[in-house]
């Protein structure tokens, strides 16, 4: 009767695991590189893009769920994926499947931003 | 300081200046990525789960779903400020989730609302985003045409 929720444990600790793995690279290649944090996300970006490209991601998000999707390769998995499952379509497909795939997380930045920008005002900075 | 520039600098200055700098602390650093980045994507596993049971939500839409609910989270914790204060520990631990995405959308947005609404928010929105959204869809298209026409 315990089994569900075993289930779903394990599930959170292949979430954690492979989430803070794929941050842990980065903070890595941050501490050997002088990559600011722009050129991260676009650089992990990419390589979700490139190893679902290869068909290899699937697996990751297979198996971790979350701690696969959440980080920004998540997002280039994501463009990826649309593309190639538009390319079944046609031409067409290839095309507008990368966008329309990601539209909902550009789509939720934009709208959540705007709004938080008109609620809340510049912190100063401290360090 | 960044790298390249430090190579014009007259050798002993640059000796002189990296003995004031603080050594990397390697692995407190990957640790503090590790766990904050682990936190985030077991919050996204959270919000997974309850989507799932609650509203009966399955594969694209649920990770849709996931992604608007924890951009949600970033940018109102951007607002708050509370954000950048965890990015200060946690390095690419706080950058790398999709929180980090919408915080690069939101901190901009906020910060240089300011300087108008077109050419201060809106476009400084895409500072750090645009790059991203430039080479996604350059890549991911590419991808698409690879496989059309294999």
């Amino acid at each position: 009767m315990y089994e569900p929720y075993l289930q779903l444990l394990w599930g959170f600790l292949k979430a954690f695991v492979v989430g803070g793995a794929i941050c842990m690279i980065a903070q890595i290649v941050i501490n050997f590189t002088d990559l600011t944090a722009g050129k991260i996300l676009v650089t992990f970006m990419l390589a979700g893009v490139v190893l679902q490209g290869l068909g290899l991601y699937q697996y990751l998000v297979d198996f971790a769920g979350a701690g696969a999707t959440v980080p920004i390769s998540g997002f280039g998995y994501l463009l990826a994926n649309g593309a190639i499952k538009g390319a079944e379509k046609g031409f067409f497909g290839a095309f507008t499947g990368a966008l329309s795939s990601a539209s909902a997380g550009i789509s939720a930045a934009v709208i959540f931003s705007f709004l938080m920008a008109m609620v809340f005002k510049s912190k100063s900075k401290k360090n | 300081m960044t790298g390249k520039n430090r190579e014009n600098y007259n050798k002993n200055y640059i000796a002189y200046v990296n003995s004031f700098d603080p050594p990397t602390k390697h692995f407190k650093n990957c640790f503090r990525a590790f766990i904050v980045g682990g936190f985030i994507c077991c919050i996204g596993q959270a919000i997974r789960v309850i989507f799932e049971e609650a509203f009966g939500l399955y594969g694209d839409e649920l990770s849709a779903a996931v992604s608007i609910a924890l951009i949600f989270l970033g940018t109102l914790l951007t607002g708050f400020g509370v954000y950048d204060r965890i990015g200060r520990n946690a390095g690419a631990g706080s950058i790398v989730p999709i929180t980090g995405f919408a915080n690069s959308v939101a901190s901009p947005a906020i910060e240089f609302k300011t300087e108008g609404l077109v050419y201060g928010l809106a476009a400084k929105m895409f500072v750090v985003a645009g790059p991203i959204i430039v080479y996604g869809v350059l890549a991911g298209t590419a991808v698409g045409l690879i496989y059309l026409f294999l």
